[in-house]
């Protein structure tokens, strides 16, 4: 089988691991030791792992993360998660097809007892990203008594998995810096404070009513069963709780949206960016925030096609400057469009999407179907809060940081995780300081939405403000601002940014501090406030996250100056002498020019090239990016696919579709509850955790008041634990 | 304006589905008001599935083989699946005292026409296999019994009873006040009580009005407080309904390929518990509950941290295969217990239309389906022979002494 391993990458260095050889279905194979079997698994091109018990449709991931249990197989004879359970030698790997068979087991365990062993901590936190390590650092500078417990091998949650630059600001939320270097930041820090104890692969699988929270350790090895790992069932008596669980990925109904290859942007950059598993040839994304944007960058950092984000909405509701940085290389953004379906017998074979009216129906007629083998849904987040609401019933001192507290960028997280250990530590009655009013005004700054991109009406209002608060200039300060300024004479800085963010790190980098920010705002659109100053350090051009910043030298030659770019993709296809296609913000191509010369600066700003390029003084100002997919991805021509909507699956655990929640609906159902008893909707594995938003969604498509549907009861375990764990077996 | 009906039913579970099936179906106009958003959505759904004629008492007996033509023949029948598997209830014995227990119920199992055999280690291990045989003695298999879905089936009874076209359910009502006014020497239609005295029941609920000659109280662990508010003439009735709610924990496992049928019903009491139960249902997930001792009393269905570790060990030491199996939900449902472990199926002898089919003691999905035609028969007057075994049995006026062995 052929090796879908990433083996170069612009940011990322390729992991080196001892190789290992297991079997799938009877075929040897191999992969690296201690990573997860699903990403062994397609590395080695295998993205189906079973068949549905119920209409034998092909299964394959999901979500990557331990939440679900698509990805399901056995694993030396035990059905086990593939995205959570990591790689060993000699591992017999099966498909799961149709329900798992027990295997005969005459042995009888011995067991220790759960109850005496449970463990009283005084903060524990659920989940080791950005806010529960930002309070766990809080909480250990006090000396508290905390335990962090995160499902996965590492610390760092979602920050493992992001390979672009953060926004915000440099010195309270590592602006500039890329995410995964940002968690190990954090894990730096925390690793000096003696109070925090930390739990890797331990997951949090059920809080209860006698406000004891059950978790299972993975891979202990403790010498109590010879040298092998077990796993271990521990009950926590927690006086505060914190959960910092995240988000889950929505997913949106259509036709095929089960089909292997149909998944989430989060669980794609798991396996790309975690895992170094190119997982797809091509992709399409549907969802236009920040995360289908970033997962669309980071595909082509992985050498992925992508053909296109598309969006329902007339603009996208990520950050301009992703949306830019996407386009510039050559990735179309289709906004007022949706997907029809997803085509292909046992797997993304093609996508079918097309233009919406004002109504949000399809468009008759302007169907376009592409060849692509991965399908990403980014159409949103919803909190992982099904711990915190469990506690706050039970009546537990329980908080909430970072996305389970609400749905907003990692560097809020880290606000709000340091704001809720603040809280914790003062409810121990061990601090008595108020929370920084500023850390409140920030975390509120950093979970706002973007601004509307600037007019021109709007970009002019702020060239007079740049005006009036130029210090010693004699004007063209404004010639910063989206390069329309009249100097060119001397080396600046030109910034592309017209959108309101919360970023500046490109202020705190500039070797002259020339660069402001309007009003000093962390929103405010960066402005220089003494052009002479400005000696070329390109500082600001290599941190910008957004890569909208380039510096236009005049000095050597005024009509033909040099323009530095920043580039995140491979060396080799910048280098010295070789053409490359110039485009302007939004993608429009200005001709092809040869490389100057490469700088990097890797270790100050790893990951990021500074490309120069010598152009004519024309359109030296506009040159923002490099084009890198050059042609745009062409629509094939396909029979009808004339699959109906209501053949979505909503309930893909236990694969009830659109249709049949519909029709219940229509028959009277107005409670959730109920529906199990009609056609088993949410009684899966998940634990609704995927169909929860799309059966409200029908509801409210069937012209329902929500207030009239009664939500599901959810019940402890969140997580499926086997009977030998929860029993304390031992051996 | 108040809604009139000929009956009303109290409670949309267990009892009160199939009660108001068969009444809907003998032509009865009936209401059922539930304070729950849906069918079934009180304790019914809390019950694990299991199905059984296998008790130690007549009336029991009588009413379950009954409840199991019900279940067993329904989808033959009205088409819906409410899962209903054939796969009988095992008690598989290691001691000789649940030996002599179980043998010494097998002469009444047997008179009142339960199907039940002791058999021998080999074939209990037959039936389920994987189980403990160190030590094991021999159990008690009855084939007949089964297990259906809870939930299905109370779907299947509503849809059933709205089908007659002569039940009207009221969901998300809770009942506020019941005033009964005497009408003497009046005799209603439908009203059929051992004099010719009855009453005219207003029930009053947060939304609306209801009047009724037939009142019955399904309302399982709610019957003693729904006896506190009736009243008589503006008077309170002081009636006092011995159902006394505990509680026990269930849960349920992913799917695996079914490997066995029965229901396993271990006796042996055990640090913290006294018996436990588990089958593997049509789906192949493997469901479980078990009896705390002491009982924890009271309406708290919150899930605690205690049930899993005690069951789960106490299940893998009778079936060592489970152990990898994974443990999806657990839940905690009442038993509306009453002083003897018996159900109160009778009419109240002090206020004339009221009947009690409540306290079920944790059977009342079993039970529902048999005591729901008993039910339906006390209204009309059309009691058979052995229906009046199961209402002598479970008279509200009996001495509630004893205790039933196999509750």
């Amino acid at each position: 089988m052929t090796s879908k391993r990433i083996t170069q990458h612009p940011v990322l260095d390729i992991p080196e691991g001892n190789n290992v050889s297991f079997t799938w279905n009877g075929n040897r194979l191999e992969g690296r030791e201690g990573e997860m079997l699903s990403s062994a698994l397609f590395a080695n091109g295998v993205q189906i792992f079973g068949h549905h018990h119920k209409d034998n449709s092909p299964q394959g991931i999901f979500c990557a993360n331990g939440q679900c249990s698509q990805c399901l197989v056995i694993a030396d004879g035990l059905p086990v998660k593939s995205c959570m359970t990591p790689l060993r030698e000699g591992m017999k790997v099966e498909s799961v097809e149709g329900l798992p068979k027990v295997p005969e087991d005459d042995n009888i365990p011995t067991f220790e007892d759960i109850d005496s062993q449970i463990k009283d901590v005084d903060v524990l936190i659920i989940g080791g990203g950005p806010a529960g390590l930002s309070a766990a650092i809080e909480l250990g500078k006090l000396n508290i008594k905390t335990l962090i417990v995160d499902d996965k091998d590492r610390l760092g949650g979602k920050l493992v998995l992001q390979t672009h630059k953060f926004f915000g600001s440099v010195e309270d939320s590592h602006a500039g810096t890329r995410g995964f270097e940002i968690g190990h930041i954090l894990e730096k820090k925390l690793a000096e404070l003696s109070s925090v104890e930390i739990w890797l692969e331990t997951t949090a699988v059920g809080v209860f009513s006698d406000k004891v929270v059950g978790v299972v350790r993975e891979n202990i090895k403790d010498g109590s069963n010879g040298n092998k790992a077990h796993s271990k069932y521990i009950k926590i008596r927690p006086q505060k709780m914190l959960v910092a669980t995240g988000a889950r990925e929505k997913m949106l109904p259509f036709p095929g949206n089960t089909l292997p290859g149909v998944y989430g942007a989060g669980a794609f950059q798991t396996l790309v960016n975690r895992d170094l598993v190119k997982s797809s040839e091509r992709v399409l994304i549907v969802g236009g925030g920040n995360v289908g944007i970033i997962a669309g960058y980071h595909a082509i950092q992985a050498g992925i096609e992508v053909v296109a984000v598309i969006e329902g909405l007339p603009e996208v509701g990520g950050y301009k400057v992703h949306a830019d940085k996407l386009e510039r290389l050559g990735v179309p953004i289709y906004t007022r469009h949706t997907v029809l379906s997803a085509n292909g017998k046992d797997a993304v074979e093609s996508v079918t999407i097309a233009l919406l009216d004002d109504k949000w129906k399809a468009i008759k007629g302007t169907e376009k179907t592409f060849k692509v083998d991965t399908v990403l849904i980014a159409v949103g987040l919803s909190p992982v809060n099904e711990f915190y609401l469990k506690a706050k019933d039970w009546g537990m001192d329980v908080y909430s940081a970072g996305d389970a507290q609400e749905i907003a960028e990692a560097s809020a997280a880290m606000f709000t995780g340091k704001i809720e250990g603040i809280r914790i530590a003062k409810s121990l009655g061990v601090y008595n300081g108020d929370i920084p009013d500023e850390w409140i005004s920030k975390a509120a700054v950093l979970k706002s939405r973007p601004g509307v991109p600037l007019s021109e009406d709007a970009l002019s209002a702020l060239r007079s403000y740049c005006r009036d608060n130029k210090k010693d200039s004699d004007g063209g300060s404004n010639d910063a601002v989206n390069g329309s300024g009249s100097v060119e004479n001397g080396v600046m800085p030109v910034f592309h940014c017209t959108q309101e963010i919360p970023c500046n790190p490109c202020t705190s980098v500039c070797e002259e501090g020339i660069i402001k920010t309007q009003d000093d705002k962390i929103t405010g659109l960066p402005y220089l406030t003494d052009i002479k100053k400005c000696k070329g350090c390109m500082n600001c051009v290599a941190i910008c996250p957004g890569l909208a910043a380039t510096l236009v030298d005049y000095r050597k030659d005024a009509q033909n100056p040099t323009v530095t770019l920043p580039y995140e993709l491979w060396r080799d296809t910048v280098e010295k002498g070789q053409l490359v296609t110039i485009t302007d913000v939004k993608g429009e191509i200005m001709g092809d020019y040869p490389v100057e010369r490469v700088v990097a600066n890797k270790k100050k700003f790893p990951g990021t090239l500074l490309v120069q390029v010598k152009m004519g003084k024309d359109v030296a100002k506009k040159a923002i990016g490099i084009k890198f997919q050059k042609f745009p991805i062409e629509s094939i021509d396909v029979p009808d696919t004339s699959a109906l909507p209501d053949e979505a699956v909503i309930c893909r655990c236990e694969r009830v579709t659109a249709g049949e929640i519909r029709s219940a609906i229509r028959n009277g159902v107005r409670d959730v509850n109920q529906l199990k008893g009609i056609n088993r909707t949410g009684m899966g594995s998940c634990g609704s955790k995927t169909c929860r938003t799309m059966v409200l969604a029908i509801f409210r498509d069937e012209g329902i008041d929500l207030k009239e549907v009664t939500e599901r009861t959810d019940r402890p375990l969140f997580v499926e634990v086997p009977f030998g764990t929860l029993a304390g077996m031992k051996g | 304006m108040a809604k009139n009906y000929d009956a009303i039913i109290i409670g949309a579970g267990s009892v009160g589905l199939p009660a108001a099936m068969s009444l809907g179906a003998l032509g009865v106009k009936t209401a059922v008001i539930d304070k729950m958003p849906s069918a079934g959505q009180g304790e019914n759904k809390h019950a694990i599935g299991g199905i059984r004629a296998t008790h130690s008492d007549p009336g029991k007996i009588i009413a379950c083989i009954r409840s199991i033509e019900i279940f067993s023949t329904w989808k033959e029948i009205y088409g819906d699946d409410i899962e209903w598997l054939t796969g009988g209830y095992m008690f598989p014995v290691y001691r000789e005292k649940e030996e002599n227990l179980l043998k010494s119920f097998l002469p009444i199992q047997r008179k009142y026409g339960l199907n039940i055999d002791y058999v021998s280690p080999d074939v209990v291990s037959e039936i389920a296999p994987g189980i403990n045989r160190d030590g094991l003695l021999g159990g008690t298999f009855s084939p007949n019994d089964g297990s259906a879905s809870p939930m299905n089936s109370a779907n299947a009874f509503f849809r059933k009873a709205k089908e007659t076209g002569k039940v009207d359910f009221y969901f998300k009502e809770g009942v506020k006040g019941i005033k009964a006014t005497h009408i003497s020497n009046s005799v209603l239609n439908a009203g059929s009580n051992a004099n010719s005295d009855s009453n005219n029941f207003v029930v009053e609920t947060d939304k609306d009005t209801y009047n009724t000659p037939i009142l019955i109280d399904a309302a399982g662990p709610f019957s003693r407080q729904l006896g506190k508010i009736v009243t008589v003439d503006s008077k309170p009735a002081n009636l006092d309904i011995p159902v006394f709610p505990d509680s026990h924990e269930g849960g349920v496992t992913e799917p695996v390929e079914p490997f066995f049928k029965t229901m396993l019903v271990d006796l042996r009491p055990a640090k913290g518990s006294k018996n436990y139960y588990f089958y593997q249902n049509a789906h192949g997930h493997i469901i479980f509950c078990i009896t705390p001792d002491p009982p924890i009393l009271g309406f708290d269905k919150r899930e605690t941290s205690l049930f899993l570790p005690q069951v789960a060990a106490r299940m893998l030491n009778l079936m060592p295969s489970l152990k990898n199996i994974r443990v999806r939900r657990v839940w905690r449902g009442l038993y509306p217990m009453t002083p003897d472990g018996s159900p109160i199926v009778s009419w109240n002898k002090d206020v004339q239309g009221l009947l009690h089919a409540t306290g079920m003691c944790g059977q009342g999905y079993m039970l529902g389906p048999g005591i729901g035609e008993i039910i339906s028969r006390m209204v009309t007057d059309q009691l058979t022979e052995s229906d009046k075994i199961v209402t002598d049995e479970f008279s509200l006026y009996r001495s509630f002494g004893g205790e039933e062995a196999l509750k």
